[in-house]
């Protein structure tokens, strides 16, 4: 029996092995996702404009909203550090949430087979960036569960592992927002 | 309560039978607010308005079994330890027989090996042969064109939410509503929906829909049947082979040459036959009830992806009134479908050997993820 020390290390080391690629593989996981929210927010400015082109035309009376939007975008563009930017990009939304809105009062403008599309492609672009979102937030709480329990955790702290934050809105988004019904 | 129906319980929402004073779930006393348990009471507001009420589920509800509130993630995971357990047993069937058969011919270890050696080389054929020829089989095209975009769109976003690669988008020319996933790793994955679908459900719906499919995807559940198929099928080819050689070529040969001992020889051959006779009946009960976690699985997990379980529940009762037929559909490919083509509306969905779970009961499953406890 003088192959079982022999053998228990070799399945401790393979463990070890295991569980530190384990914990590099989330952590990369991690990283990779934020990257992907860039992504589709990137997408998401490089189709404001061909909306805007394509709307304002038919919307001459709304040169206001249009603006608004806009500003919004190029705010979202300029705006630094990921707080500012988590800010910026949630009046962005808003904007093009009444953009949309004032859309469904041109018939004209919903019939038109370019803005449909366009309108379709932003909904899936808004809905790609809160999926990444929570893709995000979802890869963090694998990882930050990975180096909090037994036994992963001594890994995790010998080596250094941090945790890592999750994506958070502005409390101002989290109000309910108001509707004015009239 | 004076109600005499089903009184729901104030503080959860739960089902109870007539007649009882406290909620079975949450141990809430039910008799303080007589008179408001009545079913309103349970079903919060926009309930109805949301999965659309039909007929064949008002009528089905009353059997299903009352669940508690369901977490997404609770429910995964349960499933996960469940297909798992069922595969274990599978494998020790499978085994089972192959020693049983080989202590009958005088040597169990070989027939373990034997067995072994059988599995792998059916589990390779089926590797590699397998998965690819599903699509021509059902007339799928690929989802190009402008008409497609929010097909496209859908798929990428639940990708996306996934966290696999966005998989091939085709389309299957039918009317009725159906979907399926294939393709043995999330590389190389293949997502298609029929027509009858895309026109009838919302893009809500929809979502849920893909989400379910991407959730064999990301799960692997392709390899999971293919891994069970092989199973079944090399239990029932070693108890074929044992039950025919087992009456004419067996005496002559171990008698002789092998010579093995003789009396333990006897109780294996006894054992051996009972388990050619049920074996494979247990593995293919085995098979379809991995088959049937897997679907709550993903399920559960396409809750995970979307965060919205009343979406898939609502697509999956669309689905249930408005016929799930695909073209082409037949027995080997079943199993693939979101909602079984070939039995959707057979009474006895729940039966030992159907590979779906009856979708009431994934509707109800689905409702409890999304917050309605009562069935």
């Amino acid at each position: 029996m003088a192959y079982i020390p022999l053998v228990l290390v070799v399945v401790l080391i393979g463990w070890f092995v295991a569980a530190y690629n384990k914990l590099v593989r989330f952590r990369n996981q991690i990283k990779n996702a934020w990257h992907q929210i860039d992504v589709q927010l990137k997408r998401r400015y490089d189709l404001i404009p061909n909306l805007v082109e394509v709307v304002k035309d038919y919307m001459s009376y709304e040169q206001e909203t249009l603006t608004k939007v806009i500003e919004a975008r190029g705010a979202a563009l300029s705006a630094k550090g990921p707080a500012a930017q988590a800010k910026a990009e949630g009046i962005l939304t808003e904007t093009l949430k009444s953009l949309f809105a004032v859309v469904e009062n041109y018939p004209e403008l919903k019939a038109n087979r370019n803005v449909a599309s366009l309108q379709e492609e932003l909904t899936g672009t808004e809905n790609k960036i809160s999926f990444a979102r929570q893709f995000y937030n979802d890869s963090v709480m694998t990882y930050n569960n990975a180096i909090q329990s037994i036994p992963t955790n001594f890994i995790a702290s010998f080596f250094n592992f941090a945790q890592e934050a999750y994506f958070e809105i502005e409390p101002e988004s989290r109000a309910v927002p108001k509707a004015n019904l009239r | 309560m004076t109600g005499g129906s089903a009184p729901a319980c104030p503080k959860c929402g739960a089902v109870n039978r007539p007649g009882t004073d406290i909620c079975y779930l949450c141990r809430e006393p039910l008799g303080g607010r007589a008179g408001t348990g009545d079913a309103a009471a349970a079903t919060p507001p926009g309930a109805n308005a949301f999965v659309g009420d039909s007929g064949a589920l008002a009528e089905a509800r009353p059997t299903l079994r009352p669940i508690p509130m369901l977490l997404f993630t609770e429910a995964a995971r349960h499933n996960v330890r469940m297909s798992a357990m069922l595969f274990v047993l599978l494998f020790l069937v499978f085994f089972l027989l192959g020693t049983a058969i080989g202590g009958a011919y005088g040597d169990p270890r070989t027939g373990l090996g034997l067995s072994f050696v059988l599995y792998a080389i059916l589990g390779a054929t089926a590797y590699f042969s397998g998965s690819s020829i599903v699509l021509p089989i059902h007339g799928a095209k690929e989802a190009a064109g402008e008409e497609h975009r929010q097909l496209r769109n859908v798929v990428e976003e639940m990708a996306i939410a996934a966290g696999v690669p966005p998989p091939k988008v085709y389309v299957i020319p039918a009317e009725g509503m159906n979907a399926f996933a294939a393709g043995r790793r999330p590389e190389e994955a293949c997502v298609a929906v029929t027509t009858g679908l895309l026109a009838r459900l919302n893009r809500e719906e929809l979502q849920g829909v893909v989400a379910h499919e991407l959730a064999h995807v990301k799960s692997r559940d392709t390899l999971y049947n293919v891994c069970a198929a092989v199973l079944v099928g090399a239990v029932a080819l070693l108890s074929d082979m044992f039950l025919r050689g087992a009456f004419w070529g067996r005496r002559g040969r171990s008698s002789g040459s092998r010579g093995g001992g003789g009396r333990g020889n006897a109780a294996f051959f006894v054992l051996a036959l009972l388990l050619a006779v049920l074996a494979p009946m247990a593995a293919k009960i085995l098979q379809m009830s991995i088959s049937r976690q897997r679907e709550y699985h993903a399920d559960a997990a396409a809750a995970g992806f979307t965060r919205n379980p009343l979406g898939l529940a609502s697509a999956l009762a669309k689905i249930t009134t408005g016929g799930a037929q695909v073209p082409g559909e037949n027995r080997g490919t079943q199993h693939l479908f979101i909602v079984n083509p070939l039995r959707v509306f057979d009474a006895d969905a729940s039966a030992l050997m159907s590979t779906h779970p009856p979708t009431e009961e994934r509707i109800q499953r689905l409702r409890a993820m999304g917050g309605f406890s009562a069935g």
